[in-house]
C-alpha cells in the first residue's frame, strides 16, 4: 500500500493516522419513575482508544450488544460523545479550531446494514446517492453524473439501475448502492457496519471483493465491524475486538487469529464454525450471557464468564496500554502496526495474577 | 399515566366554561340572578382571583363530589348525574355485550372462510354498522316497530316514567329494546372488523401453519387462533363501552331515555352550563376509569405486555 | 472478480428490467394509481363520490326549486307529490332540492375539518416524532388527554359550550380529530426516524430540514393521508349528529342532520320522506368508508 502515490487531500502524510480515537465514552441514561429521571445508565462504549492507520482495513469484532454499532455512531457523530477525542488525520474534529464536522463527513462517511430501512423508500437509486452532494452543493446534472458513475464502479448498470426503488433492487444491490451513496462525497475512510452480514453467502463474497477492488481504486481506509470472524479475517489487516464497550485485545490479523492473548477472544474465535467434522467442538467456549451494560462487573468485565478469573481481576481493571513483549509504547491510540495489545492481567507481567508471565 | 390524564381531563372540563360565550358567571347563573348572587357566586368559586387560582378551587369542589347546581332544576349536578348514569349504564352494558357476541360469532366464521359468503356477508354488516348514523337508525326503528308495527313504545321508560322503571316487567323493560339495538350497531361495525382482521392475521401465523401441519383438526386451530387474538379484541371492547357510555346522546335523545346522553342534550338546550360541564367530567372520568381496567385486564390476559 | 461478480449480479437483473421497466419510472404515487386503476369496486366507490360532491356543487343548477321556499298548502307530501319528486318537508319545501343543498353543508363538514386537522395534527405529530424528548412528550401527552375524551362526547362538550353555528361546528370537528391525525403522524414519524437511511443522510451532513423534507415527509405523508380518507366518513357522522342535536348551521340553511331532527316529529305522516336525508348521510358515509378501504388497500404496500 506504501507504493502508492499520496491522494491529493492526505494533509498528515502517510505515517499519521487516518483516524486516533482517545478514550470515547458514551452512556445511555434509562429514565424512568414519575418524573423522568435518570435511573441508571448503560455504558455503550466506555473508554475505548485506537487508531485507525492509512490505507488498513481495522476490524472490529464482539457479541451483538458490545457496543460496535455505537462506536460506529460515535465515529459518525450520528451519537455525540460523552467524552473523549476523535481526531482525523492529525486534526482534532468537533472542537473550536478543529476539523469541522461537515468537512470530517465529507472524509469519512458509513455503509450501513442491508436491511429494509438502508434506503429511503421513496428514492431511485441514483437520487439516494446523489443526495449527498447535492446537500454540499453540487449542480443537479453533475451529481446525477457522479452517481451514474459510481454505479458503474459498484457494477450495477446506471441505464437500468438508477430509477429503480428499492424494493425493486436484490439484497446484495441493495448493498451496492448503500456503498454508492457511502461513496459519492469521495471520502477517505469508510465505516462498515455489518455491511455484508445480511447477505446470502455468495452474494457477500461478491460484495465483499467488491469492497477490496474500490478500496485500491479510491485508495480508502476502512474499519470493518463484523461479528463474523471469518469475513473479518479475510479482510481485516488488524483487528479490535469489543466486550461490553471496552476493547479487550487489539492487533494484527494473523497474530490474534492464531494465538489470541485474551481469554475472550480465544473463546470467540473457539466458538467459530468449522467445515471439517473433525475439528468440531463438544463443549462451549463460552457459557452465559454476557453481564448486564447497566452494571457490569469490577475489574474486569469479562471476569464472571472467564476460566481464568482470580482475585486480582476482581480488584483491578486490566488496561489495554500495557505492552505485550516490553516494548514502550505510548497508548493504545498509538500503536505501531505490529503491536499486540491485551487487556488482561495474565498477559501483563507484574499484575499479581498467576498466569501471568514475569 | 392514569393519574396525568386524569389531571388533563379536569383541566379540560374546567376550561368549558370559558369556551361558552360571555362571562363566567352569565353562563353559571340563571339569568334573572341578583347582584348580590352573582358577588357570592364570583366569592365562592374565587372569580375574582388569577385562572390557575380558579381551576384550583374548581378542583377542590370536584374531587369533593361538588359539581354544582344546575341552572334549570336548581338541583346540585352531581345528584342529577348519577341518576341518569343509572339509566344509561344499563343499556350501555347491555349494547355492548350484544355487540361483542354477534361480532366475535360472525367475526370468527368470516375470518374462517375469507372471501365466503359469511365472510361477505358480515363485511357487508360492518361496513353499514360503521357508516350509519346511530340517529337515523334510531328513527328508523321508530318508523319500523313503533309506527308501522305498533309492537314497541316509540320513546321513554315505560309508561311510568324513569323512576318505578325495572328491568323485569316486560311491559317496561321492551322499551329498552330499540334504544339498545340503535346503541349496538356501531360497536357491532367496529368490533366485527377487529376480530376478522385479528384472526385472520394469527390464522396466518407460523405457529398456527405448524399446528395444521402437525395435523391438529379445524376447530382446535381456530381455538388457538382465539385466544392470541383475544387480546386486542378484549382491548376493542373495553373502548366501545366507554364510547357507549359517552357517545349515547344521539340515541337518547331520538328515544328521549333520560341517561346522560339525554341530560347533557337538556343542557344544551337549556345552556345549563354546571350541568354541561358536570355530566362531562363524570362521563370522561369514567372512560378514563374504563380504559385503565382494560389495561390492567390485557395485561393480565396478554403475559407479552408487562407494565412496569 | 469484481467485474464478474457485478455481471453474475445483474445478468439475472436484465431479464426482469423488461417486466418492470414501465411501473420502475412512475415512483410509488404510480404505483398505487396502477393498483387502484383495476380495484373496480373501489373505483365505483370514488365515482359516486364524485357524483356526490358534483350534486352539492351543482345544486343550483339541479335542484328544481328554491330550497327555502315553503308552502302550507303543500306541507309533509309523498314522494313523487307532482313535481316534488322526493315530497316535501314540514313546512312544504322541495326535500329533493333540500337534501341537493344539505349536501354542501355535509359534506363540508366531512372534509374540511379532516383537511385542517391533517395539516395541524400532521404538523405537531412531525414535530413531535423527529424532535422527541421533552417537546415531543409534552405534545403528545397533551394529545393523550383529549383521547381520553370518547370522540362524540368531545365534540358535545365542546360544541355544547361554544354554542351552535358553522363556524363553531367547524373548529369542534378540527380538535376532535386533530388528536388521532397527530399520533398517526407520530408513530409514522418516528418509525421512519429511526432508520438508517435517516442516519445516512444525517452522516453526510444534511440540515434537519433537508432531512426532514426530503425523507422524513415523503414516507409520513402516506400513512397520514390513509388515515385522514377513513376520518371523512367519521367526520360526516360526527357533523350530522351535532347538528341533530342542533348545534351545527341555524334552521333555514338545508343541512342533513338538521333535517333529520326537524322532520322527526313527522314520522308518523310521512315516514319514507322524513328517513331521506339518513339514507343520503348513509350512502356517502358508505361511499367514503369503502373507498378509503380500497385506498388504504393500494397504499399498504412497501414501496
Amino acid at each position: 500500500m506504501n507504493a502508492q502515490p499520496q491522494r491529493p487531500d492526505d494533509r498528515g502524510g502517510r505515517a499519521q493516522p487516518m483516524l486516533i480515537a482517545k478514550g470515547l465514552q458514551r452512556y445511555f441514561p434509562i429514565r424512568g419513575g414519575i418524573l423522568n429521571r435518570k435511573v441508571a445508565q448503560v455504558k455503550a462504549v466506555d473508554g475505548v482508544s485506537f487508531s485507525v492507520l492509512k490505507g488498513e482495513t481495522l476490524g472490529v469484532v464482539g457479541e451483538s450488544g458490545c457496543g460496535k454499532s455505537t462506536l460506529a455512531r460515535l465515529l459518525m457523530h450520528l451519537l455525540t460523545r460523552d467524552a473523549g477525542e476523535l481526531i482525523f488525520d492529525g486534526d482534532p474534529v468537533g472542537v473550536p479550531n478543529g476539523l469541522p464536522l461537515r468537512e470530517m463527513r465529507r472524509n469519512m462517511q458509513m455503509v450501513f446494514q442491508d436491511s429494509y430501512s438502508s434506503l429511503n423508500p421513496r428514492m431511485p437509486a441514483e437520487e439516494s446517492i446523489a443526495y449527498a452532494p447535492r446537500v454540499h452543493g453540487m449542480a443537479r446534472a453533475q451529481a446525477k453524473d457522479t452517481a451514474w458513475d459510481l454505479l458503474r464502479r459498484v457494477g450495477l448498470q446506471p441505464e437500468h439501475f438508477a430509477g429503480r426503488y428499492p424494493h425493486e433492487l436484490s439484497g446484495g444491490q441493495k448493498q451496492r448502492v448503500n456503498i454508492a451513496r457511502a461513496l459519492a462525497l469521495g471520502p477517505r475512510m469508510l465505516i462498515l457496519d455489518e455491511a455484508v452480514s445480511a447477505l446470502d453467502k455468495s452474494v457477500e463474497a461478491q460484495v465483499l471483493n467488491l469492497l477490496c477492488q474500490l478500496k485500491r481504486d479510491f485508495d480508502l481506509t476502512y474499519m470493518f465491524i463484523s461479528h463474523d470472524l471469518h469475513v473479518v479475517q479475510y479482510i481485516a489487516d488488524r483487528v479490535l475486538v469489543m466486550y461490553l464497550g471496552q476493547v479487550v485485545e487489539l492487533g494484527p490479523v494473523e497474530e490474534i487469529y492464531r494465538a489470541p492473548r485474551h481469554p475472550y477472544t480465544a473463546a470467540l474465535l473457539a466458538c467459530r464454525l468449522t467445515v471439517d467434522p473433525a475439528d468440531r467442538i463438544d463443549d462451549p467456549p463460552l457459557v452465559g450471557d454476557p453481564p448486564n451494560p447497566v452494571n457490569p462487573p469490577s475489574g474486569c468485565r469479562f471476569r464472571p464468564r472467564c476460566p481464568h478469573a482470580e482475585a486480582v481481576c476482581e480488584a483491578k481493571t486490566p488496561m489495554l496500554n500495557e505492552p505485550v513483549l516490553n516494548e514502550p509504547v505510548s497508548g493504545p491510540w498509538n500503536p505501531h502496526a505490529a503491536d499486540h495489545l491485551v487487556a488482561c492481567h495474565m498477559a501483563h507481567p507484574g499484575s499479581g495474577h498467576s498466569k501471568a508471565m514475569h | 399515566m392514569t393519574i396525568p390524564i386524569s389531571i388533563g381531563v379536569t383541566v379540560i372540563c374546567f376550561a368549558l366554561i370559558y369556551l361558552a360565550p360571555g362571562n363566567p358567571v352569565q353562563s353559571l347563573l340563571p339569568p334573572d340572578a341578583t347582584a348580590k348572587d352573582i358577588a357570592e357566586l364570583q366569592h365562592a368559586y374565587g372569580l375574582d382571583k388569577p385562572i390557575p387560582v380558579q381551576y384550583l378551587i374548581w378542583l377542590g369542589h370536584a374531587v369533593t363530589g361538588n359539581l354544582g347546581i344546575s341552572i334549570q332544576t336548581n338541583r346540585p349536578v352531581l345528584g342529577e348525574v348519577t341518576r341518569a348514569l343509572a339509566n344509561t349504564v344499563p343499556i350501555a352494558v347491555i349494547s355492548a355485550v350484544l355487540s361483542f357476541a354477534i361480532a366475535l360469532g360472525l367475526g370468527i366464521l368470516a375470518a374462517t372462510r375469507i372471501g365466503g359468503f359469511l365472510d361477505r356477508f358480515s363485511t357487508g354488516i360492518a361496513v353499514l354498522g360503521i357508516s350509519v348514523p346511530s340517529f337515523w337508525l334510531g328513527v328508523i326503528l321508530v318508523i319500523i316497530f313503533a309506527v308501522e308495527l305498533g309492537w314497541l313504545p316509540a320513546t321513554g321508560m315505560g309508561s311510568k316514567g324513569s323512576d318505578t322503571f325495572t328491568w323485569f316487567r316486560w311491559s317496561e323493560a321492551k322499551s329498552a329494546i330499540m334504544p339498545i339495538i340503535a346503541l349496538a350497531m356501531t360497536p357491532l361495525g367496529i368490533l366485527m372488523r377487529t376480530t376478522r382482521s385479528s384472526i385472520a392475521e394469527v390464522l396466518g401465523l407460523d405457529f398456527i401453519q405448524t399446528l395444521r401441519a402437525n395435523g391438529l383438526g379445524r376447530t382446535a386451530v381456530v381455538v388457538h387462533a382465539i385466544r392470541n387474538a383475544l387480546p386486542q379484541i378484549l382491548a376493542m371492547f373495553g373502548l366501545q363501552v366507554g364510547y357507549l357510555i359517552g357517545g349515547s346522546i344521539l340515541v337518547e335523545t331520538v328515544f328521549t331515555w333520560p341517561g346522560t346522553g339525554f341530560l347533557l342534550n337538556k343542557a344544551i338546550l337549556s345552556r345549563d352550563i354546571p350541568l354541561l360541564q358536570g355530566t362531562i367530567l363524570v362521563l370522561a372520568m369514567a372512560f378514563v376509569a374504563i380504559n385503565l381496567i382494560v389495561d390492567l385486564l390485557q395485561t393480565a390476559v396478554d403475559p407479552r405486555i408487562k407494565r412496569g | 472478480m469484481s467485474g464478474l461478480s457485478a455481471i453474475t449480479d445483474t445478468a439475472t437483473a436484465d431479464t426482469v428490467v423488461a417486466a418492470v421497466a414501465s411501473a420502475r419510472l412512475r415512483g410509488y404515487w404510480g404505483n398505487v394509481w396502477q393498483r387502484l386503476r383495476y380495484d373496480y369496486v373501489t373505483l365505483g366507490f370514488l365515482a359516486l363520490i364524485i357524483l356526490i360532491v358534483l350534486s352539492a356543487v351543482f345544486a343550483p343548477l339541479l335542484a328544481p326549486f328554491d330550497p327555502n321556499r315553503a308552502s302550507m298548502a303543500h306541507r309533509l307530501k309523498p314522494l313523487f307529490f307532482r313535481t316534488n319528486y322526493l315530497g316535501t318537508d314540514e313546512q312544504g319545501r322541495d326535500m329533493l332540492s333540500r337534501l341537493l343543498y344539505g349536501g354542501r353543508t355535509s359534506l363540508l363538514m366531512g372534509i374540511l375539518p379532516v383537511f385542517a386537522a391533517t395539516i395541524i395534527g400532521g404538523l405537531f405529530g412531525v414535530v413531535a416524532g423527529y424532535a422527541g424528548g421533552r417537546l415531543g412528550m409534552l405534545i403528545m401527552r397533551t394529545m393523550d388527554v383529549f383521547f381520553a375524551f370518547p370522540s362524540v362526547l368531545l365534540a358535545v362538550a365542546i360544541s355544547g359550550s361554544l354554542g351552535g353555528g358553522m363556524v363553531n361546528q367547524l373548529v369542534t370537528l378540527t380538535v376532535v380529530l386533530t388528536p388521532p391525525l397527530c399520533r398517526v403522524a407520530e408513530t409514522a414519524t418516528s418509525q421512519i426516524r429511526g432508520m438508517d437511511f435517516v442516519d445516512a443522510a444525517r452522516a453526510s451532513g444534511a440540515s434537519t430540514m433537508s432531512i426532514v423534507f426530503n425523507h422524513i415527509l415523503v414516507n409520513t405523508v402516506s400513512p397520514t393521508l390513509v388515515y385522514a380518507s377513513t376520518l371523512v366518513s367519521a367526520s360526516i357522522l360526527l357533523a350530522s349528529g351535532l347538528s341533530f342535536l342542533g348545534l351545527g348551521v341555524s334552521p333555514p340553511t338545508p343541512d342533513w342532520g338538521l333535517m333529520l331532527s326537524t322532520l322527526r316529529q313527522a314520522i308518523y305522516v310521512q315516514p319514507v320522506v322524513c328517513a331521506m336525508p339518513g339514507v343520503a348521510i348513509l350512502v356517502t358515509s358508505i361511499a367514503f368508508n369503502l373507498f378509503s378501504d380500497g385506498l388504504r388497500q393500494a397504499m399498504d404496500v412497501k414501496a
